[in-house]
């Protein structure tokens, strides 16, 4: 049960004066500047601290069911509650795939009883995830699916991803979609670009990336399925996004903060840290993902947390496993964009918020009569990312030689705390 | 860029070198400067004498355990370390961790746990992951040496330096050079040492000729020439190095034949014909005769191939002698802050 609360000397973005917030049966009942009296179970002195909406994440790992020792749906909602989400999308690829509506109602009675905050699961588009069956899509959106997505894999080819699309299309589905073409990238684990051609690493090819989106595009045009495309990683793919929504594609896009953060230098020293799919590319992809994101073309950041114990990581670069535990780093990460004047605090937040919350259907305003899910921060503190410092389970951090700016105090998910600061 | 490969370089020195500057380990050229290159070539030199003598052995590593870690097999590069190390009067395991360890599902960080609880001085590792060597030096407590000895297609820095010390041998020096590497660029972690060495080296042009699906994506960033065709590529060459190609690249659909490869790419008498009268041919080895080089040419009077294999055992003792000698020194500083320490 949620207990009543209430938010005393808040302050909001933009706005010089405080605010006060009375939080009662998982709602917001007012949001008001001046000081509120009603008795309640809990008041939190908010001040110094900024009222933030709750995050929402689109692609998120949880690694349950089957994956303990990378983490579990209590451990990393725990960690994505202290990095401001109060939603997250479960991505599929756990063991067994998220594929059947066994596996959906288990996830969601697991977050029912553990989660810190609102878990919700993307089933699998394909079976298995193998790319070559579909998956009972429908079934899966009654057990409370979102979306549908192939988790890092492709499907098996053109045809499969046509059906795919025109039955997702049929039920009104969502598909949410990472693109890439399994030929081209074959094996391929880095940029291929200088850093490949330096230390001799398998590359992946920006066409790997680029001609996966055109034949998304044009198959969504086709079906008038709603898509998604997931991580995007190339200039390519951002300027052929823009293009396909002004002919009226229904296509909506994402990234992950570190595809904004780091480029194929990161692998210098082949520093398996920074193996991640798709593969950190170039500096000027780098600069146009993040004006993506601030002309809107890009709807949503997300953070592609994958939490890893540290043997999958400690082997030679290409048989390490890809992904960082990135969840409770992104909104510092684009702090630090924001301080350096690569991108506005406007469109962090919507990146954060409305962005994704509008590809789910999902409602993540802060306003009276809203479900009480917001985040109070010191946005000037100072905390250091570390494996100890961490809540997730896995211990590779994205920056994790520097302090990172931005230190929630509070989370408060549909009215319960869901983390606070110790 | 300039500032991002000098972090890189930083990055490669600190890493294999100690705080004096001395060697400690053999993995990259990289972050390596001229002044380091030319004293494993002079170092080199010296020991060629010793495998003149009628008792071929020095006692610059006795006492030490040398493990030879070749987790893809090559019995060559395998032979030439292996009597380096005891031509420096090592004891020498050889281990081929393809039938052992890994096939048991151990990972190569327990695999090389077990490794250092018997006490090793030295691994010289090959490996098919580009970076394995980089992995396992940073892995391992300090105090034992790595050479590396070819990781996918990273780097193969002793032969490169093998093959800097049979043209400081025939042509006495580097600046002013024009070398050509060809073939297999793409694949190959000999060449990455050789452009590597060339250009530190102070060589005048680095030129890499091979069809576009043999060179790596961006090979611009790696400060090279690079020519498509064979016949305008051989002109003023000081020095032709030939690349071997391995059969599997006709299945990827990287080239269509054999034949039309060595036709294109091939080094006959005649291509030849077109560098310089005193260029030399060479050759990592083991060669594909009719494949990427002419017989005629490969024992030609311009071809200094079985030069190269001498040679590579003398380079082999150098870096062994030197990163050891680093380690050992090394050692000292470590026992010399303890005692300060306590």
């Amino acid at each position: 049960m949620s207990a009543s609360l209430r938010i005393e000397n808040a302050r909001m973005i933009g706005e010089d004066a405080p605010v006060h917030l009375l939080v009662q049966g998982g709602i917001i009942q007012r949001i008001s500047p001046e000081p509120i009296t009603d008795p309640v179970e809990r008041v939190i002195d908010a001040t110094g601290l900024t009222l933030l909406p709750g995050f929402v994440d689109l692609c998120c790992n949880l690694r349950e069911p089957g994956n303990g020792q990378k983490g579990n749906i209590a451990s990393e909602t725990r960690a994505a509650a202290r990095g401001g989400f109060t939603t997250v999308c479960a991505s599929p690829d756990t063991s067994p795939v998220n594929d059947s509506g066994a596996v959906t109602n288990l996830i969601c009675d697991v977050a029912h009883a553990d989660a810190a905050i609102r878990v919700l699961p993307v089933g699998a588009a394909t079976r298995g995830l193998a790319g070559e069956l579909l998956s009972d899509m429908v079934g899966l959106s009654r057990a409370g699916c979102v979306a549908f997505s192939n988790g890092t894999r492709a499907m098996a080819n053109a045809r499969i991803l046509r059906r795919c699309m025109a039955y997702a299309r049929t039920f009104d589905l969502t598909l949410m979609l990472q693109p890439i073409n399994r030929a081209l990238a074959a094996d391929g684990y880095a940029h291929d670009g200088k850093v490949a051609a330096r230390l001799g690493l398998l590359g992946v090819p920006e066409v790997a990336e680029t001609t996966a989106v055109m034949e998304m595009l044009l198959l969504a045009e086709e079906t008038r399925v709603r898509l998604h495309l997931g991580q995007l990683s190339c200039a390519r793919s951002v300027e052929m996004v823009a293009y396909a929504r002004r002919h009226g594609v229904a296509v909506t896009a994402d990234v992950a903060m570190h595809q904004l953060m780091f480029t194929e230098e990161a692998l210098s020293g082949f520093e398996s840290r920074y193996h991640v799919v798709p593969p950190l590319r170039t500096e000027a992809d780098r600069k146009a993902l993040i004006r993506g994101v601030e002309e809107g073309v890009i709807d949503a950041i997300v953070s592609q947390h994958q939490p890893h114990d540290s043997a999958a990581k400690q082997a030679p670069l290409g048989e390490t496993e890809p992904g960082l535990s990135t969840v409770e780093s992104v909104f510092s990460m684009g702090l630090s964009l924001v301080a350096a004047g690569e991108l506005s605090m406007e469109s962090l937040l919507k990146a954060l918020t409305e962005g994704p919350a509008g590809v789910i259907g999902v409602d993540s305003r802060l306003q009276q009569g809203a479900a009480a899910s917001f985040s109070l921060w010191d946005l000037q503190g100072q905390w250091q990312a570390s494996p100890e410092t961490l809540l997730s389970r896995g211990g590779h951090v994205p920056v994790p030689d520097q302090p990172l700016t931005g230190v929630p105090h509070w989370t408060i998910a549909e009215g319960r705390i869901a983390y606070r600061l110790e | 860029m300039a500032e991002e490969l000098n972090a890189h370089d930083r990055a490669s020195r600190r890493l294999q070198l100690t705080e004096d500057g001395q060697l400690r380990h053999f993995i990259t050229l990289d972050g390596l400067d001229r002044a380091m290159l030319t004293d494993i070539l002079d170092t080199a030199d010296s020991f060629i004498e010793v495998g003149e003598r009628s008792i071929k052995k020095v006692p610059l590593l006795r006492g030490s355990t040398v493990v030879n870690l070749f987790f893809e097999s090559s019995t060559r590069t395998r032979s030439t370390f292996e009597l380096a190390a005891k031509r420096l009067s090592a004891d020498v395991l050889n281990l081929d961790i393809n039938t052992s360890a890994t096939s048991k599902g151990e990972s190569l960080s327990d695999t090389l746990l077990n490794l250092e609880a018997m006490a090793s001085d030295m691994f010289v590792v090959r490996h098919s992951q580009s970076g394995a060597p980089h992995f396992i030096a940073e892995s391992v407590t300090p105090g034992v040496a790595i050479i590396n000895a070819g990781d996918g297609r990273h780097a193969h820095p002793t032969q490169a330096m093998l093959d800097m010390l049979t043209i400081r041998q025939n042509k006495q020096r580097f600046e002013g050079l024009k070398v050509a590497i060809v073939g297999d660029i793409l694949h190959s972690r000999v060449a990455r040492s050789q452009i590597r060495a060339l250009h530190t080296l102070g060589a005048a042009e680095v030129r890499l000729i091979a069809p576009g699906t043999l060179l790596p994506a961006d090979v611009d960033s790696l400060g090279c020439t690079v020519e498509y065709d064979m016949k305008k590529g051989m002109a003023d060459l000081d020095v032709v190095i030939m690349l071997r190609l391995q059969k599997e690249r006709m299945e990827g659909a990287l080239l269509p034949s054999e034949r039309e490869f060595y036709r294109l790419y091939g080094l006959d008498t005649e291509k030849l014909a077109l560098a310089k009268p005193d260029c030399i041919v060479m050759h990592p080895g083991p060669i594909n005769r009719g494949v990427e080089i002419e017989s005629a040419v490969a024992d030609g009077p311009q071809s200094v191939i079985l030069n190269q294999v001498t040679n590579g055992i003398a380079v082999r003792m150098a870096v062994m002698s030197m990163a050891m000698s680093g380690q050992v020194e090394e050692r000292a500083a470590r026992a010399r802050r303890q005692e300060v320490g306590q």
